[in-house]
C-alpha cells in the first residue's frame, strides 16, 4: 500500500490534508480528507459572559466573521428570549448580504477562476489570480470591483471590515444613516451588472467542463439549507430544510433549537473536524451537503426576480437537485445576484431607517441556539449559560463540518478517475484540490485556528516510509 | 494658608503648596505625567509605577503620585531612561494577565490600551503569563473580569473613600495578588456592595464593567468619581 498525501490543498482558506492510499497496483484504495489543526475554542470561552461570544467567535474566522457574528447574536437573542426589532433583523440581513457578496466574489474570481479560465492542466506557476488578470483583464477587474462593493457595504454599516462589533445581542448597536443607505443604493446597479455579466459569461463556458461536472462529487447525497415560510431561499433567517438525493423534502423548517434531533455529530479519527450527519439515516448514510449548491437544491425559489430567472435556468440545465459539486461555482454566482437584489429591497423599505434597533434583556433562558447561512453553508452556534450569564458549554457546527463527509467522498471519486500509477501528475493533483475548492472550505474556522498552508505532498510506501515529497 | 515651596519641573521654576505631590504640581504647570493608578479625588496608591520621575540628587526613580515636593527639588518628567521604564512597566502589565483587546468590552475605551498606544508600545518583549483566571458574573448589574485587572486599586479606594462601603480589597501578594469583594466572596453575595457602580466608572480597564455591554461598548465616566469627590471636599 502506498499513500499520496496532498497536504495542504492550495488556495483554500485554511489548512487541510488529503491522503490518497494506493494499493500494490498503484490504484486508489481509499481517500480521506482531514484537517490537521487543533480545536480549543470551546474551552477558551468557558466562564465568559455570553454576550461577548459574538465578537469572540467572529475572530475564529477572518474570512466570514459576519456569519459567526450572526449565528452567535441569534444564540444570544435566544438566551435573552427577546424578539429583536424588525429593523434590526433587516439590518443584520443587509450586512449578511454584503458578506455573501464579497465572500462569493473572492471564491469565484480569486480562488476558482484560475482553474476554469486558464485550464486545470495549465502551468501551475501562472494558474492563479495574476494569470487571470493577464489573460482576462475585464473579468478580473469585475471581480475586484464586486468584492470591494461587498466589503464597502460591510464597512459602511459596521465601520470596520473585519470583525465588526455593530451586531450585538438584541439587535444592532446603531441605526442606519440615510447617507449610508443612499451610498449603498448608488453602488448597487454596477454591482448587479457585474454579477449578471459574470454569470452570463460563466453560462457560456460551463459546458467546457463536462468532464469535471461528471466527476466532481456526483455521489448522491442529501442537502440542507435555510428556507422561509414560503420555501424561498434564506440566508439570515428561516428554518432548516433537508431534502433527499432525489430532491424530496424530508424535514422542513426545522427550528434552530431542534437541531440535535436531526443532526448527529460523529468524530472522525483522522480529522479534528466533526462530521455532522442526518440523524434519522445514521452515520455515514446520512451524509448531506450544505452551501450555495445545497441552498439552491432545497429552496423552491429564490424570491427575487433576477435570481429566480437564473434559478429556473440552472435547474433546467442541471436538474433539480443539481448533483455535481462542480455547480457550487454556478450557485455562488446566482446567490450573488440574490444578495444584491435583497439589499435593494431592504434599502428601499423606509423601515430600514427606523431608530429602534436594539432590544435589551438579561438571561431569560439557560440555553440558546442560533442558526444562519454562512457563505459556505449553514452555521449553528449553541450555548449554555448559568443563571448569571456565564458560558458553561458551547457547540459550534460550521459549514465545512457539514460538508466534511461529502468532501471526502468527492475527492475519492475524483481520485479514482484521475489518479493512476501512483505518480505525482500536476493535472491529477490539481483536480483533487479543485474538487475540495468547489466547497470553498474554510478550514481555519472549522478547527478554530488559522495557519499558513504551503503545499506539502508526501508519497508513502506500504511500509509507511516517505519515499517522495514535494513542497512549494 | 499652607507654606509655599519652589521646585523646578523640567527646568521650569514652579511654586507649589507644601504637601502637594510632584504629580499635582507638574499637572498644575502643564506637564502630563503618565499615570494609571492615580485618580483625581482619590488618595494615591503608587501601585502602577507609570508616573516615575527623576529627582536630582536621588539615585532611584520616584513615583510622582506619592512623592511630596520639597523646596529646591529639581524634577525631570521626560527622559530616555523614564520612557524606557514606563514602556517596560506597561509591557509587564500586559504579560501578567490576559488583555486580549480585540475581544474586550472596553476595547477602544481603555486607559491601559490608550497609554500603551501613546507611549508607543507596539509589541511585548516578555513571555506572556496566560494565567487561568475567573470572571465573576454573580452581581446582577456588573461583571469583574480578573483577566483584565491591573491591580491599580482605584476601585478599592473609590469604594472606601467616596462610597464608604469598602467592598474591595486586594488579597495575597505579588503575582498572586487578586481583587476580592467582601473578603473573598462572590460579588453578587456581597452584603456591603450598594451597587452604586463607582468602582466600574473608576476602573481604567475592562476589569469592572456593566453587565450586557458587548465588545467595544463599555465606556467609563471617570468624571463621575472626580466630581463627586470634589463636591464632598466642598461640603465636608
Ligand atoms: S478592577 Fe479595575 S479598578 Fe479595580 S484594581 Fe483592577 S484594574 Fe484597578
Ligand atoms: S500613577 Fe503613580 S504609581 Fe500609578
Amino acid at each position: 500500500m502506498r499513500t499520496i498525501v496532498i497536504d495542504p490543498v492550495t488556495r483554500i482558506e485554511g489548512h487541510a490534508k488529503i491522503t490518497i492510499r494506493l494499493d500494490e497496483d498503484g490504484k486508489v484504495a481509499d481517500t480521506a480528507f482531514h484537517v490537521t489543526q487543533v480545536r480549543g475554542f470551546e474551552a477558551f470561552t468557558e466562564g465568559r459572559p455570553f454576550y461577548e461570544m459574538p465578537a469572540i467567535t467572529a475572530r475564529i474566522c477572518g474570512i466570514c466573521p459576519i456569519s459567526h457574528l450572526l449565528a452567535s447574536v441569534k444564540a444570544c437573542d435566544a438566551i435573552m428570549s427577546v424578539r429583536i426589532p424588525p429593523t434590526a433583523a433587516m439590518l443584520r440581513e443587509l450586512l449578511h448580504c454584503g458578506q455573501i457578496t464579497q465572500s462569493h466574489a473572492l471564491s469565484f474570481f480569486h480562488l476558482s477562476s484560475p482553474d476554469m479560465l486558464l485550464g486545470f492542466d495549465s502551468d501551475p506557476a501562472r494558474r492563479n489570480v495574476v494569470g487571470v488578470i493577464e489573460d482576462h483583464p475585464a473579468l478580473a477587474k469585475d471581480g475586484v470591483t464586486l468584492r470591494k462593493f461587498g466589503q464597502q457595504v460591510i464597512e459602511s454599516l459596521a465601520k470596520e471590515r473585519i470583525h465588526p462589533s455593530w451586531t450585538v445581542p438584541g439587535g444592532v448597536n446603531a441605526p442606519l444613516d440615510r447617507a449610508v443607505r443612499d451610498r449603498i443604493l448608488a453602488g448597487l446597479p454596477e454591482a448587479k451588472a457585474i454579477a449578471l455579466r459574470t454569470l452570463s459569461f460563466y453560462k457560456g463556458v460551463v459546458d467546457q467542463f463536462s468532464d469535471e461536472i461528471a466527476n466532481f462529487g456526483t455521489t448522491p447525497s442529501m442537502y440542507a439549507g435555510l428556507v422561509d415560510d414560503g420555501g424561498n431561499l434564506q440566508l439570515y433567517d428561516g428554518g432548516l430544510r433537508f431534502v433527499d438525493a432525489a430532491g424530496k423534502v424530508v424535514v422542513d423548517r426545522m427550528a434552530a433549537e431542534d437541531y440535535q434531533q436531526f443532526i448527529g455529530e460523529a468524530t472522525i479519527p483522522t480529522s479534528y473536524l466533526k462530521a455532522p450527519y442526518f440523524k434519522p439515516l445514521g452515520f455515514p448514510g446520512g451524509v448531506y451537503r450544505v452551501g450555495p449548491l445545497a441552498r439552491l437544491n432545497v429552496a423552491d425559489r429564490c424570491g427575487t426576480p433576477l435570481a429566480d430567472a437564473e434559478f429556473d435556468e440552472f435547474h433546467q440545465r442541471f436538474g433539480a437537485p443539481a448533483e455535481s459539486s462542480f455547480h457550487f461555482h454556478y450557485a455562488r454566482l446566482v446567490e450573488i445576484i440574490y444578495a444584491l437584489e435583497r439589499m435593494e429591497t431592504l434599502l428601499n423599505d423606509p423601515a430600514i431607517l427606523d431608530r429602534h434597533v436594539r432590544a435589551t434583556a438579561g438571561v431569560n433562558a439557560l440555553e440558546g441556539v442560533g442558526m444562519a447561512e454562512a457563505p459556505r453553508g449553514v452555521l449553528i452556534h449553541h450555548y449554555k449559560v448559568n443563571e448569571d450569564g456565564a458560558i458553561v458549554w458551547v457547540n459550534l457546527i460550521v459549514a465545512t463540518g457539514h460538508n466534511n463527509l461529502a468532501i471526502s467522498r468527492g475527492v475519492d471519486q475524483v481520485a479514482r478517475r484521475y489518479v493512476d500509477g501512483g505518480k505525482f501528475k500536476e493535472g491529477m493533483l490539481n483536480r483533487v484540490s479543485a474538487v475540495v475548492r468547489c466547497y470553498d472550505p474554510c478550514l481555519s474556522c472549522s478547527t478554530h485556528a488559522a495557519d499558513q498552508f504551503p503545499l506539502d505532498i508526501q508519497l508513502v510506501n506500504p511500509a509507511g516510509e516517505m519515499v517522495d515529497r514535494i513542497r512549494t | 494658608m499652607s507654606q509655599q515651596v519652589s521646585v523646578r519641573i523640567d527646568g521650569e521654576l514652579c511654586t507649589a503648596a507644601e504637601g502637594q505631590t510632584i504629580y499635582e504640581v507638574a499637572q498644575a504647570n502643564g506637564r502630563s505625567i503618565p499615570a494609571l493608578c492615580h485618580m483625581e479625588g482619590l488618595s494615591s496608591a503608587g501601585a502602577c509605577r507609570l508616573c516615575l520621575v527623576e529627582v536630582a540628587g536621588i539615585g532611584r526613580l520616584l513615583p510622582a503620585c506619592t512623592t511630596p515636593v520639597n523646596t529646591g527639588m529639581s524634577v525631570t518628567t521626560e527622559s530616555e531612561n523614564l520612557a524606557h521604564h514606563r514602556v517596560m512597566a506597561l509591557e509587564l502589565l500586559f504579560v501578567e494577565r490576559n488583555h486580549i483587546c480585540s475581544v474586550c468590552v472596553s476595547n477602544g475605551h481603555c486607559e491601559l490600551q490608550a497609554l500603551a498606544q501613546k507611549l508607543g508600545v507596539t509589541h511585548v518583549r516578555y513571555p506572556y503569563n496566560y494565567p487561568r483566571l475567573s470572571v465573576d458574573t454573580s452581581h446582577p448589574r456588573f461583571v469583574l473580569d480578573h483577566n483584565r485587572c491591573i491591580l491599580c486599586s482605584r476601585c478599592v479606594r473609590v469604594c472606601d473613600e467616596i462610597e464608604g462601603a469598602h467592598v474591595w480589597d486586594i488579597a495575597a501578594r505579588g503575582i498572586n495578588s487578586m481583587l476580592v469583594s467582601d473578603l473573598d466572596r462572590p460579588w453578587g453575595e456581597s452584603e456591603n456592595c450598594t451597587s452604586c457602580g463607582k468602582c466600574v466608572q473608576a476602573c481604567p480597564t475592562g476589569a469592572l464593567v456593566e453587565k450586557g455591554r458587548a465588545v467595544e461598548e463599555m465606556t467609563k465616566r471617570n468624571v463621575v468619581v472626580t466630581t463627586l469627590a470634589a463636591k464632598r471636599d466642598a461640603h465636608p
